[in-house]
């Protein structure tokens, strides 16, 4: 089982940074897929094979019967399918013992009917033998896709009951590379290689055991050229492995230095570095190359080899089959169809030799999702929670520590209380980590020691659900989604009447905009949500906070590529919002943060300093130092 | 995918050349078949005896043939059997185990047709007397099938003897009675009835005919094996060239667009977009390599192999040609049909997968404001929806496709059902033999396997097709900037006096000028402040000086001549350029600091990271200058890019810099020092600073006020603030709004 990740799943796990071309539709499984020349390679393998497969056939098991009943159709539709040389040799010999008959004189003449009885039953065998592996297909795919639809909805509800920390060490495109590549993997397992498996399988025994019934002798004639097959394919794949490695390398060396020039043709085009550029290039493209066409064609070679060891087992087969002829041991017929046998011989084994590594890979994909499935989820609510209407807005912290790793604590103590109404700014250089309190007050992430308070009580007493909805957030990064510009200000309330979306969207000073719009409110936005401005988007998350009506009110002021008009709009917009609520202002405008009635001053995610503009300019630290850079900066456009 | 031939007609002679060997190739697979045949036809079924002609007869024999032939046949007879020497006695001997030491006639020239029936018919007619000689009862049985009532003779009765007594008409008409009954057989059973004949008269001269049989199989097995191996090494051969052709191309074809791209403008960057680019080198290209393969392996091939053999199942057996048709016509129809129907559910199924995962993308990235509002559940619907959509449309398909196999395989055994019955009609009829049957049988695969291929390719190359296409069309784009045929040369020493003349600049397929009429000129050693709201075109404006675009209207001169006159390299040597987006490459600090200028003393270097306010950065990393930095500079904070980026300009010492809004991530006493220390270092450099801060630029020479894509203002900042509108408003917003942070 998977072992126990004390720090959410992300301390063990080397973060592995995919590059963009691995992402959802990438070619991770290689230009020939599953089944090509070169799954012979060795692929990629799961850390806990048996356990995984355990997990595996666990979500299986609601298909048991069905499941079994496929494999039983696969074993007899591949049986059905293997008689048919025999009879089909029987059909042979029998035509060719009449005409010889005919010609000793023994017999009058071929006998019709007997054969066409013998050729009905074959076409009869075949039928019923198409039937059940269409059937076997059927029910797989059914399987298959159900497997791959529960999977699928198992991994996004997973999305929403874990710890946002968990995303911390994970980048999304991973949790889609799981979403995407990985359950499609199992998918293509079900649906195509678990038949292919019994099939080769029951091909294999059944094969043998109609050579064996014809002739032993000529069965082991066939049989001798296995372990040459076998010598003849680790031989191969001994040697092509290393060029596949070498051009699987080389293409990411090439790609990538493509990707990275491509990226940056500005800086290339400026410092005059196209030649040089191109100089790392050919070197890297002639590497690729030089393994790429190796590799190409050893693993070209090996069917080209197969085929004449395959042709080898069959001229043996053939003559030893004539000498039993000659002997009157066999029949032509029998000779007819154990030729027949011989050649679906190689295929299956092949598929056999194969199935390892499918089973492998299946296993790695199938870890993957399941290590995802296992991760540990958000400490559930209290059993008797707190309950909380609207909370008057009164905000305590209580000696608070927190840090994203344990390791690394970046609050260290801290205390201060806010009263209902209050604004509060926080203020620090870029990246200090100013997100990281909103983080708190929201319960994304639990404090290590000391408490958060809303109103008296720990925030940790109330049902997530019921303290989130205090609060109102509008961040800078403004998340909307795919749907009508309706749809999203309704997001923060759902059971809102249009009219309520609208006198929201009024408040936001957004109504005016989106009017103009075409559609207006029934205008779906894009899915890079591209087809309004920055600025639109922001008044657009104001209009869903102003519809939600929380107390606790989370803003961030930063507006970036917004212009002039807009951003007056969008700062008239919160400032009304504020109003009545209390408010946590990661702010970046003078002016708010010398209105605010408490500041946070933040550095290296601590925060530094606290207090009113004037007590913390008195106290002349941090805050002071920041805000006098600042402000003879500013008198000085003045002059 | 034509368009592309230019880049690959190097390869034009190993390609015919596989062709070559492909046509080869086909020649021995379907020669294997026959070889089945015989294999089956003579070795096992005539026991190794390849013609109903024998090669040698006894004298007895010989005389007896002449029998039972008039006298024109006779004189033929002469003609091919002679008295065979003692050398080809001791061939024969050599050839034949067993063969006994006696005086032989040897096949000295095949006979015509009639002269071969006839003959034919004689040595039946020998062999018949014969054995009713040895068995009468025996005889007279066989007479009776064949309608001759012939009188049960006693045993020991020389028949031959009587025969040559009896007077020449009335053996005429014993023969001619012979020759009509035998007529009435039919070539082919007279055929294999004479092989009989012919093996008796083997085996009567002393030869092992088991021996004969087995010689017979381990030769043609022999010539199997030969061609199998000649076929395994054609594949390996037309591997051999399908690799190196399929990589070469890839290879050449990666570099031309490499090179390429990199005499683009950003003009034709923006028009197929950076993404697009990378996909059309990478993927595009990996995808054509695969198809060059098959296409060399399979497209060329199975035609051939086709048509190959459709010829030899024909010659085979003509009148099963049908077969062969109806085959195809229905192979064809059952890949059409699924196709039809699947095909255009694969690109409903790509969207779909897009869709599920843009819902998981949103999910991912608003997780903050999904919990915010308590809205998982709506979120879990949403999924669950696209989900459900994505799974009955996978499961439609899914079970469309299924169908494929059990439906090839089933056809496949129906066609060998149906050769096997229409065959043993013919086989019966005499007009064909078993292995003829089955050799035909093994052709109707061949070309089973060929259509097959071909079919596949039909969903391989459209594909290709579109990567040719996607591929070709990036090669055949001309960069919109090129240098000039006869290029200037600056004189030296180069000043750095920038003079902008009525330049106006529009985006390829804009409806507007982005930039109207601009014209000012900057002095040498001036820094020049620019500034204007977000789209006034202020970066576009710098982006002119290193010729990223070229002016619609107007001119950029420097040092009095124009830009467009002098090649690119000279141009983009003199200046330093720090872009709006700091970009770093793979590599280390020095790499990065030395890509403007890879012989840079590590005097410089250090220097150059001092004005940028950069040494921070190396007093951080215990490794300095060799601290390895990720692809885009990702393993730096944003102000640090920024500030190596600007280094990396500095390391030039160019007498031209460009910043391009280049100090957005520094706080201002990092900005405020790393102004003073351009002021002090650079004093000779031509200054371009793009800003939206006034107070980065407020000690600028002069400031370039942009407004719509129009110069509105130019001046000092004390000048401005009396003059210009606008730059006092931004300046004033500027104090009252300016964040602290």
């Amino acid at each position: 089982m998977s072992e126990n990740r004390s720090f959410g799943g992300n301390g063990d796990r080397p973060a592995t940074p995919r590059r963009p071309m691995d992402g959802p539709g990438g070619m991770r499984r290689g230009p020939f897929g599953h089944g090509g020349p070169m799954a012979m390679m060795k692929g990629e393998s799961a850390r806990d094979f048996k356990g995984t497969m355990r997990k595996l056939l666990a979500y299986l098991g609601a298909y048991r019967w069905v499941l079994s009943l496929a494999i039983l159709l696969a074993a007899a539709s591949t049986a059905f399918q293997i008689f048919g040389p025999k009879i089909l040799g029987n059909a042979t010999t029998r035509l060719f013992e009449d005409l010889m008959g005919q010609i000793a004189g023994t017999r009058s003449g071929v006998d019709f009917a007997a054969i066409g009885r013998i050729l009905l039953t074959a076409l009869g065998l075949y039928i019923l033998s198409g039937l059940l592996a269409y059937i076997q297909g059927w029910i797989m795919t059914g399987i298959a896709v159900d497997i791959t639809y529960r999977l699928r909805r198992d991994i996004a509800e997973k999305v929403h009951r874990m710890p946002l920390r968990y995303f911390d060490g994970t980048s999304h495109g991973e949790v889609l590379s799981r979403l995407t590549n990985d359950v499609d993997t199992v998918n293509q397992t079900l649906s195509q290689s678990l038949g292919q498996i019994v099939s080769s399988i029951v091909s294999v025994i059944g094969v043998l055991a109609m050579m064996l019934s014809i002739s032993w002798q000529m069965t082991l004639v066939a049989l001798l050229i296995i372990p040459l097959t076998l010598g003849l394919v680790r031989f191969i794949v001994t040697r092509s492995q290393r060029y596949f490695r070498e051009q699987q390398d080389y293409l990411g060396h090439v790609n990538g230095h493509i990707e990275e020039m491509f990226g940056g043709q500005v800086e290339v085009k400026a410092f005059n570095a196209e030649a040089r550029s191109i100089r790392t290039f050919r070197n890297l493209n002639t590497v690729l190359y030089n393994s790429a066409w190796k590799s190409q064609f050893l693993s070209g070679i090996m069917m080209p080899m197969m085929n004449f060891i395959g042709n080898l087992g069959y001229v043996g087969v053939v003559i030893s089959g004539a000498y039993l002829a000659m002997l009157n041991r066999i029949t032509v017929g029998d000779i007819q169809a154990f030729i027949q046998y011989v050649r679906s011989f190689n295929q299956p084994l092949m598929q056999m030799a194969n199935i390892s590594n499918v089973l492998q890979q299946t296993a790695a994909a199938a870890e993957r999702v399941f290590e995802f499935l296992e991760e540990a989820e958000e400490i559930p609510d209290p059993e008797r929670p707190a309950i909380i209407e609207r909370a008057r807005g009164h905000v305590e912290f209580r000696n608070v520590r927190f840090g994203y790793t344990p390791e690394k604590i970046v609050i260290r103590n801290f205390s201060a209380e806010i009263q209902p109404g209050q604004r509060v700014a926080i203020v620090g250089p870029t990246g200090a980590g100013k997100t990281t309190l909103v983080k708190l007050l929201m319960r994304f992430y639990d404090v290590n020691n000391g408490a958060i308070l809303v109103d008296g009580q720990d925030i940790r007493n109330f049902r997530r659900a019921d303290l989130r909805h205090q609060f109102g957030m509008v961040l800078q990064d403004t998340w909307l989604f795919n749907g009508t510009i309706m749809e999203n200000i309704r997001y923060g309330h759902p059971e809102a009447t249009d009219e309520e979306v609208i006198a929201a969207a009024r408040a936001a000073h957004a109504d005016h905009f989106i009017r103009s719009l075409p559609g207006g409110y029934q205008m779906v936005l894009n899915e890079e949500t591209s087809n309004i401005s920055a600025g639109q988007k922001q008044l657009l998350t104001i209009a869903r906070a102003f519809l939600a009506d929380p107390p606790i009110l989370i803003l961030d002021e930063a507006t970036s590529s917004v212009d002039t008009h807009t951003e007056l709009l969008i700062q008239e917009a919160m400032r009304r919002l504020m109003q009545g609520r209390t408010s946590f202002v990661i702010a970046h405008r003078l002016s708010t943060i010398r209105d605010a009635d408490w500041i946070l001053v933040i550095n290296e995610g601590d925060i530094v300093e606290q207090g009113t503009h004037e007590s913390l300019l008195a106290k002349g630290g941090f805050y002071a130092e920041l805000y006098n850079s600042q402000f003879a900066q500013l008198e000085a456009i003045e002059a | 995918m034509l368009r592309l031939f230019p880049y690959i007609r190097r390869y034009t002679f190993l390609i015919a050349l596989a062709i070559l060997l492909l046509f080869l190739q086909a020649n021995v697979d379907l020669a294997l078949p026959d070889y089945l045949s015989k294999i089956v036809n003579i070795g096992i079924q005539q026991g190794g005896v390849a013609t109903s002609i024998p090669e040698f007869l006894s004298e007895q024999t010989y005389r007896r043939l002449g029998l039972f032939l008039n006298p024109q046949e006779q004189a033929a007879l002469e003609q091919v059997y002679a008295p065979a020497s003692a050398e080809q006695i001791a061939d024969l001997q050599q050839r034949y185990a067993g063969l006994n030491e006696q005086p032989l006639y040897v096949l000295a020239q095949l006979p015509s047709p009639e002269m071969r029936s006839a003959l034919s018919r004689a040595l039946l007619s020998v062999s018949f007397l014969q054995r009713a000689q040895e068995n009468p009862n025996l005889a007279a049985q066989l007479a009776k099938q064949m309608g001759a009532n012939l009188p049960t003779l006693p045993p020991g009765t020389d028949l031959f003897a009587a025969l040559e007594k009896l007077p020449p008409n009335m053996r005429e008409g014993l023969v001619n009675g012979f020759r009509q009954r035998f007529e009435s057989l039919g070539e082919n059973m007279l055929e294999q009835m004479s092989l009989a004949a012919v093996k008796a008269e083997y085996q009567a001269l002393g030869v092992d005919l088991n021996r004969l049989q087995r010689n017979y199989l381990f030769r043609t097995g022999g010539i199997m094996l030969l061609l199998t191996l000649f076929s395994a090494l054609l594949t390996i051969t037309v591997g051999l060239i399908s690799a190196r052709v399929a990589a070469g191309a890839a290879r050449d074809l990666r570099d031309a667009l490499f090179v390429r791209v990199s005499e683009f403008s950003m003009a034709e960057m923006e028009r197929f977009s950076t993404a697009s680019l990378i996909t059309r080198a990478t993927n595009d290209v990996s995808q054509l390599q695969m198809v060059t393969m098959l296409i060399i392996r399979l497209v060329f091939y199975a035609p051939i192999l086709a048509i190959g053999g459709m010829i030899r199942a024909l010659s085979t057996a003509p009148s099963m040609g049908w077969i062969i048709g109806l085959m195809i016509v229905v192979l064809m129809s059952i890949i059409l049909g699924v196709f039809s129907i699947t095909l255009p559910r694969f690109k409903l199924i790509q969207t779909l997968i897009d869709n599920l995962n843009r819902i998981m993308r949103e999910n991912l990235s608003g997780m903050m404001v999904v919990r915010a509002f308590n809205r998982q559940d709506f979120e879990r619907r949403r999924f669950d929806h696209a989900n459900r959509e994505l799974t009955q449309v996978n499961l439609f398909v899914n079970r469309v496709m299924v169908i494929m196999m059990p439906l090839m395989m089933f056809l496949m055994s129906a066609v060998t059902v149906l050769v096997l019955w229409v065959g043993a009609h013919r086989v019966a009829e005499l007009r064909m033999q078993v292995g003829d049957m089955m050799a035909f049988m093994q052709y109707t695969m061949q070309i089973f396997f060929a259509f097959m291929f071909m079919s596949m390719m039909f969903i391989v190359l459209p594909r290709a097709s579109v990567s040719g296409e996607r591929i070709a069309e990036v090669l055949e784009t001309q960069p919109s900037i090129q240098d000039p045929p006869s290029p200037l040369e600056w004189p030296e020493p180069f000043r750095g006096e920038i003079e902008f003349r009525n330049v106006s600049f529009r985006y390829p397929g804009a409806e507007e000028d982005m930039l109207h009429n601009i014209s000012f000129v900057a002095k040498p050693g001036q820094m020049i402040g620019i500034i204007g709201t977000t789209g006034s075109g202020k970066s576009t404006l710098v982006r002119l000086i290193p010729r990223f675009y070229d002016v619609t209207d107007g001119a950029i001169l420097i040092d009095g001549i124009d830009i467009r006159q002098v090649r690119q390299s000279d141009l983009r040597m003199r200046i330093g350029y720090v872009p709006q987006k700091s970009n770093l490459f793979s590599g280390t600090i020095e790499s990065n600091l030395r890509f403007g200028d890879e012989t840079a003393a590590e005097e410089v270097l250090l220097r150059a990271l001092e004005i940028a306010q950069g040494r921070e950065i190396l007093t951080s990393r215990p490794e300095g200058l060799a601290a390895p930095i990720a692809q885009g500079g990702t393993n730096v904070s944003g102000g640090q890019r920024q500030r190596l980026a600007i280094a990396r300009a500095l390391v030039r010492q160019a007498p031209i810099y460009i910043f391009d809004d280049s100090f957005s991530a520094l706080d201002y006493k990092t900005d405020l020092a790393l102004r003073r220390a351009l002021k002090k270092y650079l004093a000779n450099s031509t200054i371009f600073i793009v800003s939206q801060r006034v107070a980065t630029i407020k000690d600028a020479d002069c400031i370039l006020v942009l407004d719509e894509g129009r110069l509105i203002g130019l001046g000092t900042h004390q000048e401005l603030m009396q003059t210009c509108d606008v730059y006092r408003d931004i300046a004033f917003s500027q104090l009252n709004q300016e964040a602290l942070a």
